[in-house]
């Protein structure tokens, strides 16, 4: 057990590393700015004094690490200073969006894990009939769509067509949950459409490759039925890929976000930050990529771990 | 109940009862369950799905018979050792390539086939199609066919330029860390491993708001994304090659570090590359077109894919489908890649066992 402990460990210290790197990476990038924030804010109107005044405002005549330290030790309780288009804090407009994309993901996830390890399965007994072919042109074809497609092509047939569904993800906090999961559909779907594909095409990679293997063949040889093999014997031994295969696929609906919250304007942290880039409101910019950024490293390390801890080979000693 | 929706299911359960007669189960379970489906779409949508469904099956058909022309063409125009493995390729392979070409040439003589400029304004904003304009004319009034044509040429040539920069970066630093080994090689592992830490469509944007929407920086930004992928699987093919023997007879013979590279290694890791390439692309592709969509890609008045998207967007509501259409052009070509890409890697794992 402490061999797993040790493996665990290494690398959630290395996550750690990751992190911190990250961090460095996005404070110093906006450091690079020619001139510094407050030249590029000002733009044409700078003159010398209200240059001055501003450097003075945002803290910018320290030097770099002692205002990195500042802005760290801030970001890590929330803090992430104030936004330099509207002067208000920028957690507090981040808090709200950021909880909005984590329900957009989550209400995502909770269609699509289910839906594809389902269909994961299927298509691998299937596997070389039409079905599983047709079902290969499909997911590629929705993987290699972009988000905005898929969304637009929802819009069109499920609102503007049929009216069935609001084609703008507006919510607000006094609407029941079963209204807020109608109006955010739509922008859940077309998640759901890209990831399952994605989900679905490796869970039968996962599948086909244990079935391949020897204790497989032996259990049909002495005439289990073939969904038996597949729950007592497959199943167990394919958790541990499936468990990493949905962990990346959550990492990537966090940020895959970004475009279909434009696509359906929906009040989440990607809107935000296309905004700001557009705005070059650096410290929110600032604040979202390291959201995105550290929601993705944690999923990805969590896959890690999971993988590492359901991998009946490294449980026992040498 | 008119002629249509007689013919329809006619010729389904027709076609079912020929698939059943000559034994093949995988066309008849597929038709019959179209046959069965088609009760209840019926039903709930009435003659306008089953419309739909026939168009949709028009179209398969129309793709198939397409790609399985232009495989025998191929098969007949190219040279004997090409066309052995065309023969071979699935229908998915040579439709992909069918499709590649067609955006290549529409890419390459954009200025011959398109019928006015990109920046042209010729009516009204968002007039319907004519006999002058075959997908009616944009929100300034620009004709939408002659962007889409010259978005061939301006979204897919910076995909590629990107993709080739990309490449370029990521191969050469391989094969000079498998060459060189030691420090360098876990140094350069480290880098690439948090760049690919970041989310790409994340990590773009934040460079793009720093420096500005310029296409020279975000070629640069896009390559540097993307690079580490392809860092990390020429250092692994590099890897087994390095300690061929002919490797260690090319280094007795005192030959250089860019000698080594150029003559022995890079020649003997194309085939992978290859593959690579086509799969890069496709992600490179697909984050520039979303970058556009964003409207911080290519800038107005070029025509771009992206940002066609999003300028006629507003169409969508009055039940439109022009905004889909330079959408559906960035979905085929990337499927289309995505298809050519997956025969190359499916031939040479065939050829490894």
């Amino acid at each position: 057990m402490s061999d797993v402990l040790s493996i665990v460990l290494k690398r959630l210290g290395l996550g750690v590393i990751t992190l911190f790197v990250i961090s460095v990476l996005i404070f110093g990038a906006v450091e690079m700015l020619p001139g510094d924030i407050a030249e590029a804010v000002l733009g044409m109107g700078a003159t010398e004094e209200n240059v001055a005044a501003m450097r003075e405002q945002l803290g910018l005549n320290q030097p770099a690490p002692v205002r990195y330290f500042d802005w760290l030790s801030g970001a890590v309780v929330g803090d992430f200073g104030v936004s330099l288009v509207t002067q208000t804090p920028v957690g507090e407009v981040i808090g709200p969006r950021f909880a909005n994309t984590l329900f957009l993901a989550t209400y995502a996830a909770a269609i699509a894990v289910p839906v594809a390890i389902f269909l994961g399965v299927v298509v691998a007994l299937l596997r070389n009939t039409l079905f599983d072919r047709v079902a290969n042109v499909l997911a590629l074809t929705s993987i290699s769509s972009p988000e905005f497609f898929l969304g637009y092509i929802l819009i069109l047939y499920l609102s503007v067509k049929t009216g069935m569904f609001p084609a703008i993800a507006k919510i607000s906090g006094d609407m029941t949950f079963l209204e807020l999961l109608q109006r955010t559909f739509l922008p859940a779907l077309t998640m759901v459409l890209v990831v399952v594909a994605h989900m679905m095409r490796m869970t039968r990679a996962a599948i086909i490759n244990l079935l391949s293997s020897p204790y497989i063949e032996m259990a049909r040889l002495k005439g289990m039925p073939a969904w038996r093999v597949i729950i007592k014997h497959a199943l167990p031994n394919a958790w541990a890929p499936i468990i990493n295969v949905v962990a990346l696929n959550l990492a990537y609906l966090i940020t895959g976000v970004v475009l279909v919250e434009v696509v359906f304007v929906y009040p989440g942290i990607g809107q935000l930050l296309v905004d700001s880039v557009t705005k070059r409101d650096f410290t929110v910019v600032q604040a979202c990529c390291l959201i995105f950024a550290a929601t993705f490293i944690l999923l990805n390390l969590a896959a890690d771990v999971l993988a590492i801890l359901t991998n009946p080979r490294l449980r026992y000693k040498k | 109940m008119n002629y249509f929706v007689i013919g329809y299911y006619a010729l389904l359960i027709g076609a079912s009862c020929v698939a059943a007669q000559y034994g093949k189960r995988g066309a008849f379970m597929a038709l019959f369950s179209l046959t069965l489906a088609s009760f209840i779409m019926g039903i709930i949508g009435g003659e306008n799905w089953l419309w739909t469904v026939t168009v949709g099956a028009g179209v398969v058909a129309l793709a198939a018979g397409t790609a399985f022309s232009f495989r025998e063409f191929l098969a007949i125009v190219l040279p004997r050792e090409a066309a052995k493995a065309i023969r071979t390729a699935p229908l998915t392979a040579s439709f992909g390539l069918f499709v590649i070409g067609t955006y290549a040439i529409a890419g390459i003589f954009a200025p011959i086939i398109a019928p006015h400029g990109e920046a042209e304004v010729i009516a009204q904003a968002f007039e319907p199609a004519n006999e002058e304009m075959l997908l009616g004319a944009d929100q300034l009034g620009r004709d939408m066919f002659s962007r889409l044509i010259y978005g061939a040429r301006n979204t897919v040539g910076l995909a590629l330029t990107a993709t080739i920069a990309a490449f370029v970066m990521g191969a050469f630093a391989g094969m000079l860390a498998a060459t060189i080994g030691g420090w360098f090689d876990n140094f350069m592992g480290r880098v690439a491993d948090v760049i690919m830490s970041i989310p790409s469509l994340i990590f773009a944007l934040l460079m793009l708001s720093i420096f500005g929407t310029n296409l020279t920086v975000l070629v640069i930004i896009v390559a540097i994304i993307y690079s580490p992928r392809v860092f990390r699987l020429t250092r692994a093919v590099a890897g087994n090659i390095v300690v061929m023997d002919y490797i260690e007879a090319a280094k007795l013979r005192g030959e250089g570090l860019w000698y080594l590279i150029r003559r022995e290694i890079l020649p003997n890791s194309t085939a992978p590359l290859i593959a690579e390439f086509g799969l890069e692309f496709c992600f490179v592709f697909l984050l520039v077109a979303g970058l556009s969509f964003l409207g911080l890609g290519i800038q107005p008045p070029t025509a771009d894919w992206g940002s066609m998207v999003r300028e006629n967007a507003t169409l969508i509501s009055f039940g439109e489908i022009t905004p889909l259409i330079p959408a559906g052009a960035i979905a085929l070509l990337t499927v289309s890649v995505n298809f050519v890409v997956d025969w190359m890697l499916y031939r040479s794992s065939g050829l490894k066992e």
